[in-house]
């Protein structure tokens, strides 16, 4: 069964090389543009992983990361951060908060892709 | 010729009313109504100096001398002007310490020391004993007188052989210590004062006034026509016409008068009884300044026929030999006057009993507080420590006082009185109490008085008085051989009592006074200026002699440490003044201090003060401080501690002060560092967050170029149309991160100063229409319209041309980003104040929120947070050019309400107004 993968990030061009990536490998894509699209995504759509930017106008990736964590009925989605911002504590917090891995930009291509593999359990 | 049971029952029918007189005064002061708080009795009892001595000796001595009479009378009106510095400060230095007697005051004034006080009282008995024999001889006298219808001269020979149970004067001294211990020793009182006993001292002063004069006018105007007939008679006289001159030989030298009335100076406060009415019984201090001048006038009064009656009396018994002491009650009696004889008997029986009264009440209060009960209570073995109930104890002590001291007075009478008249004999008494002037006198004006210097002063004083008057009077009495007065002890010619040191040429009260004084003074100066001071000492010296400076506030500073408790200090109370009346005076205080109950007051030096003080007032000033210090545990204070504890008040404040001082410092210090903490720590939290957010703009775009880069490196397949959007994106990333590096860098130079300027002459509006070319491509692609406000010409303005493009650029490239994306417009505009240029550039975008207005000229701050696109740009544009229009002298800035454009300015100052007046006038010229 083909994996949902959910991209946030308000980066158009990163969003770009994101979906082109995850669509490479095979899974379904969808794109939210910031972090209320994305939460409005995660219950539509219901992916298996997200690939979530931390640094989103309107409601940051940690946010986002938080509620998903609430919420019972999401447990078993995946969740990679990903952001800009590379220091130690912000890694500390994405961990804390929930999520899977953290990735930091610019990342390796074949990394992320493994990664979300790996994760995935593929 | 009067029988004598006549006038035995009419002398007790006097001593009946002054009685009587006195209880009623009693009664009314215990009903609160005095009857002797005026000045007029104030004055009057004062009255009680002028004694049988003053109402017979005064006529006997100035028929021997004259007007040497005067200075015993002198004296006290003089120092009656100086009462208001004197008296008045002692009055209120007792009031407020609560003393009752001459000893007291003395032993409180130099530590309470209890030697000093039996000291004083023992001077003070001894002294006053010849003074007390010489009214039971003036009464005793006066009796056989008017009895026996003998007016000569009854010999001593004579009234040794009575025996004693036939004396009249034994019967005289009995009856007078019965009426002393009912007059004074009823009942026992913490003031010691007695309002009955005043008010019939006052009505005696009227009584012997009144029998005096009445003699006087008698003899004036019965015997004689007037004045001028008897001292134009008196002036025939051959013995009288030399006593008129007041210096001339028997009158008296210069140097006799001079001390005399200094001697009657001292007396007038120093006697036992004048300091008991003037001061233990005064009501209120300012009745002085009515006594200053009644007092005075009372002694003018009864001095104004003295002279008469004694010359009358010379003139008048020239054959007979009538002692002149007599002539007062003798001259009525030789006229067969026998009423006004008797009423001259009266007026010297009052005279005398009011001073017999008095002075043993007041020695009597003297021996049993500082001479007895001191012994007493430091005699273990009595246990009296113990005792419950001592005010019984203390009224049998004075009682027995009062006896003793009567008793003495008629031993000394028998014995000596005879060898002396009356004058002589209470010249002795005073020269005795002025010995009191010096540690009295001293004591309230100079705090450098010590107890030792008292001590040793009071001793030689009084020892050089015995020695030049107590002992000579012995040996004339025959108690000592003569050889003593005539050849000095041991034949020793040089201590010859009456030559003392060689010293001739003076009568012998003041050659006695000159040496005594003498002794006492350099001693006490002396030995108070080699010792040093204890601190009880100090603190009492202070307190007397600032008794004033005080200002009746008792409850100052109490130079005292210790431990105590409430029960036990009132129980002490209650043994002297019984336990009701103890604990009406605890509770008083305690409700003064502002509790319900003693018991709720903490019993602290205040505390223990007022007990001392309250029982110093029934049993005297060092009575009290022993019994105090028996229920008390006091430290002893050290004379530096002392200081101490004066000088603390005065530390604490200024220590406090300085505190404040310092802690204010220490406060605002602390607010700088923590302000200067503050700044360091947002200096770090900026930097870190600029490092933070460049590392972040910077990953952002090297991001996609490494995606896309290894994108195309890893699917070579890729069709043409995905490759050229692929490599467009790593184009622009490329060209936004180049932008990105450049405007950091700029930003950087900038605000560290290192920026190159390259500055001239420029025209605004020239520099505009560049900006417009250069962006024009932009408007075109986003379809905005552009409106241009330009005048026709601009003066000329100073600046980096390229910087000032990039301004202006930056502003029209924002308004373009920002502005309604359907119906795009944006407005530049320039315009000319008087000293500078403003352009503005304003678009008809969302606007910009009060809040974000400051925000969006911080560095990587978009108002864009808001929006829901996120805003394209480096967030560095606006910080830049705001350093730029700033470098330049002018201003940058932001107007707008949300929903109607925003609107963003700049200034820049003219070159005229730089290069100064003289541009602009040419150019207003032109």
């Amino acid at each position: 069964m083909t994996k949902k993968v959910l991209i946030a990030d308000d980066e158009p061009n990163i969003v770009v090389s994101l979906e082109f990536l995850m669509e490479r490998n095979g899974y379904v894509v969808k794109v939210a543009n910031n972090g209320e699209d994305a939460l409005k995504c995660v219950a539509e759509f219901v992916p298996d992983l997200i690939l979530l930017d931390v640094m989103m106008p309107h409601m940051s990736g940690y946010d986002v990361c938080q509620k998903i964590r609430e919420n019972p009925a999401w447990q078993n989605i995946k969740i990679i951060m990903l952001t800009a911002k590379g220091r130690e504590v912000e890694v500390t917090k994405g961990i804390a908060l929930g999520a899977d891995a953290y990735v930091t930009k610019p990342f390796s291509t074949k990394e992320l892709t493994a990664k979300v593999r790996e994760i995935l359990g593929e | 010729m009067l029988q004598g049971w006549v006038i035995i029952l009419i002398s007790g029918a006097y001593l009946g009313v002054l009685f009587a007189i006195a209880y009623y005064g009693d009664k009314r002061a215990d009903a609160g109504r005095s009857i002797i708080a005026n000045p007029y009795i104030y004055s009057l009892s004062l009255a009680v100096y002028a004694t049988a001595w003053t109402f017979y000796g005064s006529v006997g001595r100035a028929a021997s001398n004259g007007v040497g009479f005067l200075p015993i009378y002198i004296g006290p009106t003089l120092m009656m002007a100086l009462w208001w510095v004197v008296m008045r400060k002692i009055i209120r230095i007792s009031k407020m310490n609560r003393i009752t007697s001459l000893a007291d005051f003395i032993a409180s004034r130099y530590g309470k020391s209890a030697l000093l006080g039996g000291l004083v009282t023992i001077i003070a008995v001894v002294g006053i004993v010849p003074y007390i024999s010489l009214q039971l001889k003036a009464i005793s006298n006066s009796f056989e007188i008017i009895k026996s219808d003998n007016l000569e001269i009854i010999r001593a020979g004579q009234l040794g052989t009575v025996p004693i149970l036939g004396d009249t004067a034994f019967y005289v001294a009995m009856l007078l210590a019965t009426f002393s211990i009912l007059f004074g020793t009823r009942h026992l009182d913490a003031s010691e004062r007695h309002e009955g006993l005043v008010a019939a001292i006052a009505f005696e002063s009227l009584v012997k006034l009144l029998a005096f004069l009445a003699v006087g006018v008698f003899v004036t105007f019965g015997i004689y026509n007037g004045f001028g007939d008897l001292f134009g008679r008196a002036a025939d006289h051959p013995k009288l016409a030399q006593l008129l001159n007041p210096f001339g030989g028997a009158a008296g030298s210069f140097a006799s008068w001079a001390w005399l009335t200094f001697l009657s100076m001292l007396a007038i406060m120093f006697l036992p009884r004048q300091f008991q009415i003037a001061v233990v019984e005064n009501v209120d201090e300012n009745h002085l300044s009515k006594a200053m001048w009644l007092f005075p006038l009372y002694m003018l009064a009864i001095n104004v026929f003295v002279l008469p009656i004694a010359f009358g009396g010379v003139m008048h018994f020239s054959n007979a030999p009538v002692d002149p002491d007599t002539f007062v009650l003798t001259l009525p009696m030789a006229e067969r006057q026998e009423w006004l004889a008797l009423l001259v008997y009266i007026g010297g029986l009052s005279a005398a009993t009011g001073m017999v009264i008095v002075e043993t009440i007041a020695l009597s209060t003297m021996v049993c507080n500082d001479l007895v009960m001191p012994v007493l209570l430091r005699m273990k073995g009595l246990r009296l420590n113990e005792s419950p109930d001592l005010s019984g104890l203390l009224l049998g002590i004075r009682r027995w006082a009062i006896v003793s001291i009567l008793l003495l007075g008629y031993l000394y009478f028998r014995l000596a009185g005879e060898a002396y008249a009356l004058v002589a004999i209470g010249l002795i008494s005073f020269a005795a109490v002025a010995q009191f002037g010096p540690p009295i006198i001293g004591g309230i004006f100079w705090k450098g008085g010590t107890r030792m210097g008292a001590l040793a002063g009071l001793s030689a004083g009084f020892a050089v008085w015995a020695y030049t008057l107590l002992l000579p009077s012995f040996a004339k009495s025959g108690w000592l051989p003569l050889s003593f007065i005539e050849q000095g002890p041991f034949g020793i010619a040089l201590l010859k009592p009456l030559q003392l040191f060689g010293l001739e040429g003076l009568d012998q009260i003041t050659h006695s006074l000159l040496w005594s004084m003498l002794a006492n003074v350099g001693t006490f100066v002396t030995v108070s200026l080699v010792g040093h001071e204890s601190a009880v000492e100090h603190s009492q010296a202070s307190l007397f002699v600032d008794v004033f400076k005080r200002g009746g506030d008792t409850s100052g500073v109490h130079l005292w440490r210790g431990t105590a408790s409430v029960e036990d200090l009132q129980a002490l109370l209650g043994r002297f003044l019984g336990p009701e009346r103890a604990h009406e005076a605890f509770v008083a205080y305690a409700q003064r201090r502002g509790a319900l109950m003693p018991q709720h007051l903490e019993p602290d030096a205040d505390m223990v003060h007022f007990a001392e003080t309250q029982l110093a007032g029934a049993i005297g000033g060092a009575s009290a401080r022993i019994m105090v210090a028996s229920v008390v545990k006091e430290e002893e204070l050290t004379i530096e501690e002392v200081m101490g504890m004066l000088d603390e008040a005065s530390q604490i404040i200024a220590y406090s002060h300085q505190l404040q001082q310092k802690s204010r410092e220490l406060e605002e210090a602390t607010a700088e560092l923590r302000a200067a903490n503050e700044r360091l720590k947002e200096l770090d939290r900026l930097k870190d967050d600029f490092v933070s957010t460049v590392s972040h703009e910077l990953r952002t775009p090297l991001t996609s170029i490494r995606a896309f880069s290894e994108i195309l490196h890893d699917n070579p397949g890729l069709d043409a149309g995905e490759r050229g959007k692929f490599l467009n994106i790593i184009i622009k990333e490329s060209e936004r991160l180049t932008r990105l590096i450049n405007q950091v860098l700029d930003l950087a130079k900038l605000e560290s100063g290192k920026a190159e300027w390259h500055v001239s002459e420029l025209d605004v509006r020239e520099v505009i229409e560049d900006c417009i070319n250069a962006t024009s491509q932009l408007f075109r692609e986003r379809n905005v319209r552009l409106e241009t406000h330009l005048p026709a010409a601009v003066p000329l303005i100073v600046a980096d041309r390229d910087r000032l493009v990039q301004v202006v650029i930056n502003l029209l490239s924002n308004a373009v980003k920002f502005c309604n994306p359907k119906d795009g417009r944006v407005a530049i505009s320039l315009h000319r104040h008087p000293d500078s240029l403003q352009v503005d550039v304003k678009d008809n975008g969302p606007g910009i929120g009060a809040r974000d207005q400051v925000v969006i000229f911080e560095k990587f701050r978009q108002a864009g947070d808001n929006l829901t696109e996120k805003p394209q740009g480096t967030g560095l544009g606006l910080p830049i050019s705001r350093q730029i229009v700033e470098h330049f002298g002018g201003r940058l800035w932001v107007e707008s309400e949300p929903g109607k454009g925003a609107t963003f300015s700049f200034t820049l100052p003219l070159a005229a107004s730089r290069a100064g007046a003289a541009g602009a006038a040419a150019e207003k010229a032109a």
